[in-house]
């Protein structure tokens, strides 16, 4: 199966990820059910879903690959486009409006240069609007990747960039 | 924290999960033995009836007579799902609880598999609830170790195995017919009901759709029976406790398990601290952001589903959002509105269209370059998509804006009056 495998596919997802995702789909009566499980393990490895991602999900899972799409397309968290290393999503739902949430975000996109939907030149950060993160006794919150940051201030803000800044080797 | 009963948050310990041994230290899977052991799953699902349970997601719709549409008797595969899609703004409660203690969610999913007859349940959870999605996968592998999942629960004859399903965002997923087709990998959006899930769900299988908090409650019902059940709440009609998740304007934003019933006076000056900055109590959206405000003269007002109707709003998710006494209301509306426009599926026209056009409104009156014309258009997007929707989501979306007609029309008149948002 893997040897059948476009160059372009092939490093989207480990050898062994794509013999347990078709192990998987033949044991189970709707592989299909499997689709996003697929498309957030691409993610993980590459960043982001590219077409060649798309098309993968859809030979390990024997669907159409415009199956896959519609899925890919529907869901915010699923990135068809590049991101940068930390995609912060910056929830804009009632709770953080309430508590300093357009704040946050207009000092994230005046200290990154960037504005919402965008990616920061040193290739690190894209801010994205998200709604509620569910931590609205945290608020104003953000999410960078999937970790979430409640009772966020502008100082702990710039803090957190400091620190991924450094994580992220820039 | 709270002298009321605890329930579901009785294990709960800041910045902990608890897990198996400490589960049961309290008495976890004692009820479940207790059905295995005595209860025919028709008892199981008498009991829920009796008890009064209404669902916690949102909608209230009684537990045990949603149970009762479910061919529980019919062989062949049958599914009972967990919608633990919790995105309603203002609402994370469901979140707290999965932090906390998964067992909880997962005991109650076995009996409740068993009082339904299903070998097969699905958790679905939300994106950003990924560690609570590790805790569940935890707790399921401690269960099936123990000999509480799998095959032949407790030499029962009864098999179950649990599923957690992960998701990539999008509220329209906890609507119950788009989360099944989310489950099933096709584009999430609602399906035409009837057929409903009972009948025709999960790949065309008989299904239960039930939030996370209500499977939750089935093992303390187990335990202390259906009178003591309704006999938690304060109100006559209503039953249990509720969690009650508080947002906003508050010196204390936690989430607490308190009686159904409570009155919004306690949950603001008790649990919430009072409102912040020392500033005065304008409103608040009771349960989450699609239910219609709250205002000052409703302070003594019981937090329950009856009561809340009457004044006009909804029980909701109990996720209590508060605002001071100087925030815009069209502003507010505004936030919520965007939000419900933006999460739409787009397969409906009243929904895709008309909260789009309720967002151009209320954007042009805060702006101050709102007429007239617009506060009329207003109420005429209000009318024309409520009841039209394909489903409930742009009818909650009009929850806010019914409550910003009923309650401060003089707001919209203010900012058209001036040209200018007054709050500014």
């Amino acid at each position: 199966m893997v040897k059948d495998l476009k160059n372009e596919q092939i490093g989207l997802l480990d050898a062994e990820e794509i013999e347990a995702f078709i192990r998987h789909a033949a044991e189970i009566e709707h592989p299909r059910e499997m689709i996003i499980d697929v498309l957030r393990a691409i993610q993980k490895n590459h960043g982001w879903v590219p077409d060649e991602g798309v098309e993968l999900t859809a030979t390990i899972l024997g669907l159409t690959p415009l199956e896959v799409e519609e899925l890919a397309t529907f869901y915010d968290k699923i990135y068809r486009r590049p991101v940068g290393r930390y995609p912060i999503h910056i929830c804009d739902s009632i709770a953080c409006w309430s508590r300093g949430g357009e704040e946050i975000a207009a000092h994230l996109e005046q200290k990154l240069g960037i504005q919402m939907g965008q990616t920061s030149a040193d290739g690190l950060f894209t801010l994205l609007p998200s709604c509620c993160l569910g931590g609205c006794g945290r608020a104003p919150a953000i999410m960078v990747g999937q970790r979430f940051c409640g009772s966020m201030t502008i100082e702990e803000m710039d803090k957190l960039i400091e620190q991924l800044r450094r994580e992220g080797g820039a | 924290m709270s002298d009321s009963p605890q329930l579901l948050f009785k294990n709960r310990r800041p910045g902990e999960t608890v897990f198996l041994a400490d589960y049961q230290k309290t008495g976890g899977y004692q009820p479940l033995e207790q059905v295995f052991r005595s209860m025919s799953p028709e008892q199981v699902r008498q009991l829920v009836k009796d008890a009064n349970l209404r669902g916690r997601g949102g909608a209230g719709f009684p537990t045990g007579v949603k149970w009762g549409f479910f061919p529980a008797d019919k062989p062949g595969p049958k599914y009972l799902v967990c919608n633990g899609d919790e995105m309603e703004p203002g609402t994370y409660k469901d979140g707290e609880l999965l932090a906390a203690d998964p067992h909880q969610l997962i005991e109650g999913m076995i009996i409740s598999a068993y009082a339904l007859q299903t070998d097969v349940g699905y958790i679905f959870i939300r994106y950003a609830y990924e560690p609570q999605a590790q805790n569940l996968r935890r707790a399921i592998a401690e269960a099936t170790e123990a000999g509480y999942l799998g095959e032949n629960i407790l030499g029962s004859g009864f098999d179950l195995e649990l599923h957690v399903h992960g998701s990539a965002g999008r509220y329209i997923l906890g609507e119950e017919t788009a989360l099944l087709n989310g489950l099933e990998g096709v584009r999430p959006t609602p399906r035409l009901k009837p057929p409903f899930p009972a009948t025709r769900g999960l790949f065309d299988r008989p299904t239960t759709v039930n939030n996370v908090e209500t499977l939750a409650n089935i093992q303390h019902i187990v335990s202390g029976g259906a009178e003591w059940f309704r006999d938690l709440a304060l109100t006559h009609e209503g039953s249990g406790t509720k969690l009650y998740g508080l947002s906003g304007h508050l010196n204390r934003t936690e989430c607490h398990e308190l009686p159904v019933g409570i009155s919004l006076r306690q949950i603001v000056e008790e649990y919430g601290g009072g409102v912040w900055q020392g500033r005065k109590f304008k409103a608040c959206l009771p349960g989450g952001a699609s239910t219609p405000y709250l205002t000052a003269e409703h302070m003594d007002v019981q937090l329950d589903f009856e009561s809340l109707e009457k004044v006009g709003s909804r029980f909701g998710t109990a996720g209590v959002t508060v605002f001071d006494d100087r925030t815009c209301m069209v502003a507010a509306t505004l936030n919520l509105i965007q939000f419900f426009a933006r999460e739409s599926c787009g397969w409906c026209t009243p929904c895709r269209d008309g909260l789009t056009m309720v967002e151009w409104l209320l954007e042009t009156i805060e702006a101050g370059r709102g007429t007239v014309e617009h506060h009329e258009m207003l109420k005429e997007q209000l009318r024309n998509i409520s009841g039209t929707s394909f489903c409930a989501l742009a009818e909650g979306a009009m929850g806010p804006l019914e409550g910003l007609l009923k309650h401060f029309e003089q707001e919209i008149v203010d900012h058209i009056e001036t040209g200018e948002c007054p709050f500014r």
